[in-house]
């Protein structure tokens, strides 16, 4: 039985998510311009495991106070399906986008009960040039670039608590509106510490179903939501919804998750039908795929 | 509770081996047995009762009472706890280390922290020569752990350091880092001639550097480097002089080229 709370409907429903392997950095550099110029590099084309290898954004800024270097700072956060893929995606994307990136560097983001080769796998990129260093239990690599030193902590931590696929459907009357409403439930979202929401601008608008008519397509698109097809197949839209877009959240725990949905459906209803969204639902798959179960009702403000 | 207290009766006429006094060789004795203990020195037996008066107290922490320059190895092997030395020290104080807190409130003599391999041993007097270097024999000095000396050092301060920190406030001997293997030494003021002697890796900071280098250190120019800005916040807690220094932009001599040649002495200039 669905519920209204201000005028926007609330889909007695929930969003399915999965677990996940997780792992953070700390990307710092002489100024926070550059700090996320590495970070948005290297969280490019990590919208979804599915094509894209993992899921990666920036979990927040930091300030010179709270970085090891003094420096200004970004967290990036980086999801996958496996501890190999991960290690595989951190390497390399460290080593394109932030060994390249001016004046950067490097350190563990989170302390796991694993941990991944960070420094320890780019230092051989110094070519017997680079030096390590430790003090206590830290260690890190200094590996001489054209601009100075790239300095790069050796490990990172892993953890494997972390949830993926946290979602938000968000109907409204007008592509305009419904996309105010998901703009409003991003940044209160972003605000939440120790989630991202990979997608562009933190939203996705092709929502997708398992499988294909086609042989080979892992994924398809999810026509009981698309608008224009309303008519011709078994959809899940009423008559006044013209456009659905959808936030997926990941986070390094199931806690996270739930936080980031409530700070999101507490944004969407704030902002109301009138200028937002007129209805909240959640993707799921019938709850036998997925261990962790997020039902609206419960997250509601 | 209140630490485990020996106060020294009376001037001693003999050195003493005092590595017994760590807290993992006094865990679970009474007070009697810890009184009883042998203590090595020379031919005439002696017991730690003989030489000091012992208040009871909890072991992990042990406080001796008492100016001595010929207490030696204290906390040799000591791999927990803490332990403070209200004055001198004589040789190889905290040799071996592998965990826990030595502080000596006045000087240390020779060989201070040699092999040691982790915890803190903070000198707040002068250390002698040779402070973390091996023994006649031993291919390794210091392979871990940080060593603070508010004062100043003698000669060969960090000989052969294969791992760990040295913070010395004040200025070092002769030959400071030489046969480095790796690990950092930071000088806070200036070192005597030929600092880095056969440096093979590791990082020599000079707050200032009125010596000579040795010829095969090859100067780098002038650089503000990242990695010792990590390391400042990371030495704050240890010693806000060291912090303050590698805050500031260095000279860096690449070097020994007389040997492998992979490590540096970072001098530091002025803002």
């Amino acid at each position: 039985m669905p519920l209204t709370v201000r005028g926007v409907r609330i889909d007695d429903t929930f969003a399915e998510a999965f677990g996940m392997r997780a792992t953070a950095v700390i990307i710092t550099a002489d100024s926070l311009h550059w700090a996320r110029q590495a970070a948005l590099s290297m969280t490019g084309f990590a919208t979804s495991v599915i094509g894209c290898g993992c899921e990666a954004g920036i979990d927040h800024e930091l300030t010179g106070k709270q970085t090891p270097d003094g420096r200004p700072g970004v967290r990036v956060l980086l999801f996958a399906v496996s501890t190999a893929e991960l290690q595989k995606q951190l390497q390399t994307r460290v080593a394109q986008c932030l060994l390249t990136s001016p004046s950067s560097a490097c350190y563990a983001g989170i302390n796991g009960e694993e941990t991944l080769r960070l420094g320890n796998a780019l230092r051989y990129f110094g070519d017997g040039w680079q030096i390590s260093k430790r003090f206590g239990e830290k260690h890190f690599w200094r590996i001489p670039v054209m601009d100075g030193e790239f300095v790069c902590e050796a490990t990172t931590g892993l953890t494997k608590q972390a949830v993926g696929g946290g979602n938000l459907l968000i109907l409204g009357r007008t592509p305009q509106t419904t996309r105010a409403a998901a703009e409003a439930a991003v940044a209160a979202i972003r605000k939440v510490p120790d989630v991202i929401a990979p997608f562009p601008g933190g939203v996705v608008r092709s929502g997708s179903k398992v499988g294909s008519k086609y042989k080979g397509v892992p994924a398809s698109t999810n026509e009981a939501y698309c608008p224009t097809l309303r008519g011709a197949v078994r959809t899940a839209l009423d008559s006044e919804t013209k456009s659905v877009l959808e936030i997926v959240v990941d986070g390094l725990t199931a806690e996270t998750v739930a936080s980031a949905m409530r700070a999101g459906i507490s944004a969407i209803i704030k902002l109301g039908p009138r200028r937002g969204a007129t209805r909240i639902s959640a993707g799921n798959y019938g709850g036998k795929l997925g261990p962790h179960h997020y039902y609206l009702r419960e997250l509601l403000p | 509770m209140r630490p485990l207290i020996l106060t020294l009766r009376g001037r001693l006429d003999h050195r003493l081996d005092l590595s017994l006094l760590v807290p993992h060789t006094l865990a679970g004795k009474t007070v009697r047995q810890i009184e009883r203990m042998e203590l090595q020195t020379s031919h005439h037996p002696i017991t730690l009762g003989d030489v000091f008066r012992v208040r009871a107290g909890d072991i992990k922490q042990i406080h001796i009472q008492g100016d001595c320059d010929r207490f030696d190895y204290v906390g040799q092997e000591m791999n927990s706890g803490e332990l403070l030395v209200e004055g001198n020290v004589g040789i190889q104080a905290g040799r071996l280390m592998s965990g826990g807190r030595l502080t000596v409130l006045g000087n240390t003599g020779p060989w201070a922290a040699s092999g040691m391999k982790s915890g803190v041993l903070e000198i707040r007097g002068a250390a002698g020569d040779r402070l973390g270097g091996p023994l006649a024999g031993e291919i390794t000095g210091m392979r871990g752990g940080i060593v603070i000396v508010r004062g100043s050092v003698g000669e060969r301060a960090g000989d052969r350091m294969r791992r760990g920190t040295i913070i010395i406030e004040g200025q070092a001997g002769r030959y400071a880092g030489s046969r480095m293997i790796a690990g950092t030494l930071i000088v806070r003021r200036s070192a005597g001639p030929l600092a880095g002697f056969l440096l093979k890796r590791g990082t020599i900071v000079l707050g200032e550097c009125y010596s000579a280098l040795s010829p095969t250190f090859m100067d780098c120019g002038e650089h503000e480097l990242i990695a010792m800005r990590w390391l400042s916040a990371m030495v704050r807690p240890y010693s806000k002089a060291a912090a303050v220094l590698l805050q500031r932009p260095f000279t860096r001599f690449a070097g020994d080229m007389a040997v492998l040649g992979k490590g540096e002495i970072l001098v530091g200039n002025r803002n």
